[in-house]
């Protein structure tokens, strides 16, 4: 199961990486969605994948009784989650704004900064 | 006095809070930016008396202990950089009310400049790899903001650029802090450290050191990977370009310097060498840049990188000396390049320009700004007795005692390309004659407010030339911290509460 997963992050990182290099900035915005999923299944990968019961401790009971799976790599993936999530509708609002102020997709027109100042 | 470890978020948590709710009242917002970041600036200061007298302050969030929970950690680095960024919060507030227009508050600029300092201040007091990652992240949602709050055409695509960027720095950061996890099944960063030496994984330990080097790399604007930063600086209002420049690249460099000495220190004949090799390419990028701008906030912006090269170099070389220096550079660098910043703006309320090139008289209209920014211009080239010299001298005798000759010569030969483009600047805009249809002569009732805006300016300039000249309490501030950085057994200590 990990060699799958391992297979399909490295797909997602590459085809993450390959439309954020497209001229399009919708494809750039894509291209993060896909980064972002793939750093999310990888963290879920490297921190084992097993078949363990929810992290739970019995009623009267000091501890777990049985083996538990790892619930803080779930966490962090929420929190990573969330974070891009919010992130993502920034970016999408920003490319809004840059395409009715620019009037065009092509990141080869974004050439405002590296001009002089009017 | 562990509380004191927790007012440096408390402090602009609750001021972003109150300012938000004064949401539209323009006079109640700027008396809360200027009370908020005095009291930071307070609490920082109070927090680095207390460190230093106290050694290490540790809080564990909620009250779970270390390492499951979450820990805040102070150590003299941390709370130095805590006292930086209130101060330059402290002096863009003062700087903000008399320049930020009525358009940039009514959009929320002052929450947002708070919320910045809460993700700043997070990042280096979290002792936990994981909430150093979200705090990053509560750091670029209000820079994005910020940069791109106005919406002229430049702004918007100077923040494109700089969101993508940083975004995929941050996938990178997300990224080596699960892999890491999976290899030492903990975030505490000193639980990290003391199970990474007892494993046998030498090359993935390097390997993931490099996932680190480039994703803080990304945030530190190093060589190769800082075309965000000349892209996006120049566009924003001065004093957003200021707080940027002083405060964000800054926390990458905390985190390089923070990672390099407690958690990849075991492969240091690699990495580190990588970093010295980084930190040259860095410098004479950044100051051969500089030297092709004509407009003052891109000449500047191109310094931060050459200023980052020269930390890195401290970090690169890995002595006590070494250490101590670029510790000294970060305080010197932080100061100096806000006020630089402060100053460009300065410059343009005045020409109504910052292309130099229609620029000039500012010397005969405007005497005291010119000595004003006399200071951090010799200041940020090294020319004693201000700040940057003690700094690089620092630096040039950690490399002299370290046989890297090389890298000495580079220093060396970049500060004075340096000065050339300060006295460029001084040229262009304080020396020569005002070109032909421009005036400097600013209208009665932007004169009163100019003067206001010179207020933080001054207050900087004092604190360079202080630094300079009682250097040696600084530096023996700058060697506490390095000695610190240096003894990571110490810090797992105060954290785990075990000898490693």
């Amino acid at each position: 199961m990990e060699f799958v997963l391992a297979i399909l992050v490295g797909g997602l990182f590459a085809a993450g990486l390959y439309t954020i290099l497209r001229r399009s900035i919708v494809r750039i915005a894509i291209g993060l969605v896909l980064l972002g999923h793939a750093a999310n299944l990888l963290i879920f990968t490297a921190a084992r994948l097993t078949r363990y019961a929810a992290p739970i401790v019995p009623a009267g009971a000091e501890t777990v009784t049985q083996p538990v799976a790892d619930p803080l790599p779930q966490a962090m993936i929420l929190t990573a989650i969330v974070i891009s999530f919010g992130v993502l509708v920034f970016a999408l609002v920003l490319i809004r704004r840059v395409y009715s102020v620019v009037g065009s997709d092509d990141v080869d027109s974004l050439t405002t900064t590296d001009r002089p100042d009017e | 006095m562990n509380e004191l470890v927790i007012l440096p978020l408390i402090i602009p948590l609750a001021a972003a809070g109150a300012s938000l709710a004064a949401w539209g009242r323009r006079r109640v917002q700027r008396w809360l930016a200027v009370l908020g970041t005095g009291g930071l600036l307070v609490a920082a200061i109070a927090l680095l008396v207390a460190v230093r007298q106290e050694g290490y302050l540790v809080v564990e969030v909620g009250g779970w202990p270390a390492p499951f929970g979450i820990v805040l950690v102070a150590d003299v680095l941390s709370a130095i950089m805590v006292v930086l960024t209130g101060l330059i919060g402290f002096a863009v507030a003062l700087y903000s009310l008399s320049t930020v227009e009525a358009r940039h508050e009514a959009f929320g600029y002052f929450p947002l400049v708070q919320i910045l300092l809460l993700g700043v201040c997070g990042a280096f007091l979290t002792g936990d790899i994981f909430n150093l990652y979200v705090w990053f992240e509560v750091m670029l949602i209000a820079s994005f903001v910020l940069l791109a709050l106005g919406g002229r055409r430049s702004q918007i695509e100077g923040a494109l650029k700089y969101v993508t960027i940083n975004l995929i720095a941050s996938v990178m950061f997300l990224v080596a802090a699960g892999i890491l996890y999976g290899l030492t099944g903990t975030l505490n960063m000193a639980d990290i450290a003391l199970r990474l030496d007892a494993l046998p994984a030498p090359g993935l330990q390097t390997a993931l050191a490099m996932l680190f080097l480039v994703a803080f790399g990304i945030k530190a604007a190093v060589f190769p990977l800082f075309f965000w930063l000349p892209a996006s600086y120049h566009t924003p209002p001065a004093a957003v370009s200021a707080l940027f420049a002083g405060l964000l690249t800054k926390v990458g460099v905390y985190a390089l310097l923070r990672t390099f000495t407690l958690v990849f220190d075991n492969d240091a004949e690699f990495t580190h060498t990588l970093i010295l090799i980084i930190a040259g390419l860095t410098m004479i990028t950044g100051v051969l840049g500089a030297l092709a701008q004509r407009e003052v906030r891109r000449i500047l912006s191109f310094l931060i990188i050459a200023g980052v090269g020269y930390m890195l170099m401290g970090i690169g070389l890995f002595s006590v000396l070494a250490i101590t220096a670029a510790v000294f550079y970060l305080i010197h660098d932080m100061v100096v390049k806000t006020n630089l910043f402060l100053l460009g703006g300065v410059i343009r309320r005045i020409t109504g320009s910052y292309e130099l090139a229609r620029s000039g008289g500012l010397y005969a209209g405007y005497p005291a700004l010119a000595v004003l920014f006399l200071v951090p211009a010799l200041s940020l080239a090294g020319v004693p007795p201000f700040s940057g010299f003690m700094a690089k001298l620092g630096l040039v005798q950690a490399g002299l005692a370290d046989g890297q000759f090389l890298i000495v010569g580079v220093a060396l030969a970049v500060s004075l390309v340096t000065l050339l483009s300060m006295g460029r600047i001084w040229q262009e805009a304080f020396w020569k004659r005002l070109p032909e249809g421009t005036s400097t002569d600013v209208q009665a009732p932007g004169r009163q407010l100019l003067r206001l805006s010179q207020l933080p300016i001054a207050m900087l300039a004092l604190i360079t030339v202080g630094i300079g000249i009682f250097g040696q309490p600084v530096f023996e501030l700058a060697q506490a911290a390095a000695l610190q950085l240096l003894e990571p057994a110490a810090y797992i200590e105060a954290v785990l509460g075990v000898q490693p």
